[in-house]
C-alpha cells in the first residue's frame, strides 16, 4: 500500500477504486506519437533555421543557436497571441511543450493573461509565473552538473 | 418545514416568476442556444478584462430577469448570488448595480441551487415578496483563477471539463405564475480523497449521490417520483460513476430520467472533453433550457442537484483533497 492510501478510510478507497474504472485514461501511446511528430517537426524547422543562419550570415554552428532560438520563440509568441498555440498544445502535448517554443508560450501566455492588471502588477510580476520554475531549477541543475564536472576533472586527474 | 434530516418542504410553494440566462460564444454554438435570452459573440463582452465581462454577464441576467417579471429594481428585496472568482466580486459588483440588499453565496458550482433553496425558504416564510437569485461563471476568468493562462499550451486530460461562460438568474416570488419550488435538501461536504483538479466529476459524484439519497429518504419517495433528476456539472465520468455508486448503495435509478446539465449544454463535437462545468452551467441549463421544457409540458416534477467542488487553487497546490457538495431543489409545474 502506498503512503497516500494509508490516510484514506476504507470507504474512500472503495470509492476511488470504483471511480478509477470509469475514469477515461489518457491515450498515452497516441499522445506519444503525436508529441514525437509535432515536436520533431518544430525541431526540423529549428534545424532549417540554423542552417539558414549559418549559410546566409556570419554564424558558426555554435553561435547560430541564438538567432535560431530567438526566431522560433518569436513565432511561438505570435501563435500564442493569435490563440493557436494552446490548441496545438492540446493536440501535441509534450511535442509543443518541451521545445523552446513551449517556454516562449508559457511566458507570453502569462503576460497576455495578466495584461488586465497593468504592466507592473500584471505583466511584470506574472510573466514568469509558469516559466519561473524552469529558469530556477534549470539554472540550479546546470550549476550542480558543472560543479560535479569540475570536481571530477580536478581530482580525477583527467 | 424541516422534514427528515436536511430537507425543507415549502408548503406555500414559492414561484419562480421569471428567469434569464446569458451565454458566451461557445454556448451560442452549443446544443441549447435557443434557450438563452442573451448570447454574446465576444468573450470580452466589450470590457477590458474578463472579470469585468463576468460581472456584465451577471448584470445582464439580473436586469433581464427583472424586466421579464415586469418588476422594477426597487421591488427586489434581496439578492442571493455567487460565483467562483476570488471573494465573489462579480456577484457583489452586479448586486451593487441592482442596489438591493444582498447576501453573497459561495457553493462553487452548486451556488445556483444554494441560492434557489435559501431564496425559496425566505419567500416561503414571508421573509420577502421577491428575491433575485443567480450564479455565473466566465470561462477565461475562472480558468485564470483556478488553472493556467488561457493561451498556455498545456494538454488537458480527457477527464477535464470546460467552464461555462454564462449567467442564470431567477426571481422567486411569494405568489405568481410559473414553476413552483416545492422542497430543498441541503447537502453535506463529502470528500472521497480525490485530488485531481482535472477530474472534478469523479470527485463530485459521491456528493451528488449523498444528497439525492438524503432527499429521497427525507421525503419518503422513490426516484420515479420525478420526471427528471438532473445533476449540475458531473460531466461524463462523474455521471457514470454516480450511477455506479447509486447501484452499489441499492438505489436503482432509471437512466433515461437521470441526466447531467454538463452534458446538455454543448454539442457532442465541441472540444469540451468530459463535459461542461462552472457555476453558470447548472444556472443557465436549469433557468433556461429545463424550465422551458417544463413550461412546454415535458416534465412536471424535476429535482435539480447542483454539484460543487470546494477547492481553491491554494488548497490544491498544498496537496489537499477536493471536498465536494451538492444541493437539491425540487421544482414542479403543471402538476396537481
Amino acid at each position: 500500500m502506498t503512503k497516500k492510501n494509508k490516510k484514506l478510510t476504507t470507504e474512500q478507497q472503495k470509492y476511488q477504486k470504483l471511480q478509477k474504472k470509469r475514469e477515461t485514461k489518457r491515450p498515452v501511446i497516441t499522445n506519444c506519437i503525436k508529441a514525437f511528430l509535432v515536436g520533431g517537426f518544430i525541431c526540423t524547422i529549428g534545424q532549417a533555421l540554423q542552417l539558414f543562419y549559418i549559410y546566409n550570415f556570419n554564424f558558426t554552428q555554435k553561435t547560430a543557436g541564438n538567432p535560431t532560438t530567438a526566431t522560433v520563440i518569436f513565432f511561438a509568441m505570435l501563435l500564442t497571441g493569435f490563440g493557436v498555440y494552446d490548441r496545438l498544445g492540446q493536440y501535441a502535448g509534450a511535442g509543443s511543450a518541451v521545445p523552446v517554443t513551449g517556454f516562449g508560450n508559457a511566458v507570453i501566455s502569462a503576460c497576455i493573461e495578466h495584461r488586465s492588471e497593468g504592466f507592473v502588477y500584471g505583466v511584470g510580476s506574472n510573466m514568469f509565473k509558469l516559466a519561473g520554475s524552469v529558469v530556477l531549477f534549470g539554472t540550479f541543475s546546470a550549476f550542480v552538473v558543472a560543479l560535479i564536472r569540475t570536481l571530477v576533472m580536478k581530482w580525477g586527474g583527467f | 418545514m424541516l422534514e427528515g434530516q436536511s430537507t425543507w418542504i415549502f408548503e406555500n410553494k414559492p414561484v419562480i416568476i421569471s428567469t434569464a440566462t446569458v451565454g458566451g460564444p461557445f454556448e451560442a454554438n452549443g446544443n441549447i442556444s435557443d434557450d438563452f435570452d442573451i448570447l454574446h459573440e465576444d468573450l470580452w463582452l466589450e470590457q477590458e478584462s474578463y472579470e469585468k465581462a463576468h460581472k456584465v454577464l451577471f448584470e445582464e441576467a439580473f436586469t433581464k430577469a427583472i424586466e421579464k417579471a415586469n418588476l422594477t429594481k426597487e421591488q427586489i428585496q434581496f439578492i442571493l448570488a455567487g460565483d467562483l472568482i476570488n471573494q465573489i466580486t462579480p456577484s457583489s459588483f452586479a448586486a451593487r448595480t441592482v442596489g438591493s440588499p444582498y447576501l453573497g453565496l459561495f457553493g462553487a458550482c452548486s451556488t445556483s441551487m444554494e441560492g434557489l433553496a435559501i431564496g425559496a425558504y425566505i419567500t416561503n416564510y414571508g421573509g420577502a415578496d421577491y428575491i433575485l437569485t443567480g450564479a455565473a461563471s466566465h470561462n477565461a476568468a475562472v480558468e485564470k483563477q483556478f488553472r493556467y493562462p488561457t493561451e498556455y499550451g498545456g494538454q488537458k486530460p480527457p477527464t477535464a471539463q470546460w467552464t461555462v461562460t454564462g449567467a442564470g438568474a431567477a426571481i422567486i416570488g411569494k405568489i405568481g405564475n410559473g414553476p413552483q419550488v416545492t422542497s430543498a435538501t441541503i447537502g453535506r461536504v463529502v470528500d472521497m480523497g480525490l485530488s485531481d483538479p482535472f477530474n472534478m466529476g469523479g470527485a463530485m459524484a459521491p456528493a451528488a449521490v449523498d444528497t439525492i439519497m438524503a432527499h429521497l429518504r427525507d421525503r419518503h419517495i422513490n426516484p420515479s417520483y420525478y420526471d427528471l433528476i438532473v445533476t449540475g456539472d458531473l460531466g461524463q465520468i462523474g455521471h457514470e460513476v454516480s450511477i455506479d455508486l447509486m447501484k452499489e448503495k441499492g438505489l436503482n435509478i432509471n437512466e433515461t430520467n437521470y441526466q447531467d446539465c454538463g452534458l446538455m449544454i454543448y454539442r457532442k463535437d465541441q472540444p469540451v472533453l468530459a463535459g461542461a462545468s462552472g457555476a453558470g452551467c447548472s444556472a443557465t441549463v436549469v433557468y433556461g433550457h429545463l424550465l422551458n421544457r417544463m413550461k412546454q409540458g415535458e416534465f412536471k416534477k424535476i429535482l435539480v442537484v447542483a454539484t460543487g467542488a470546494l477547492l481553491s487553487p491554494l488548497s490544491f497546490q498544498q496537496k489537499e483533497s477536493i471536498p465536494c457538495i451538492a444541493h437539491a431543489v425540487s421544482i414542479e409545474y403543471g402538476g396537481e
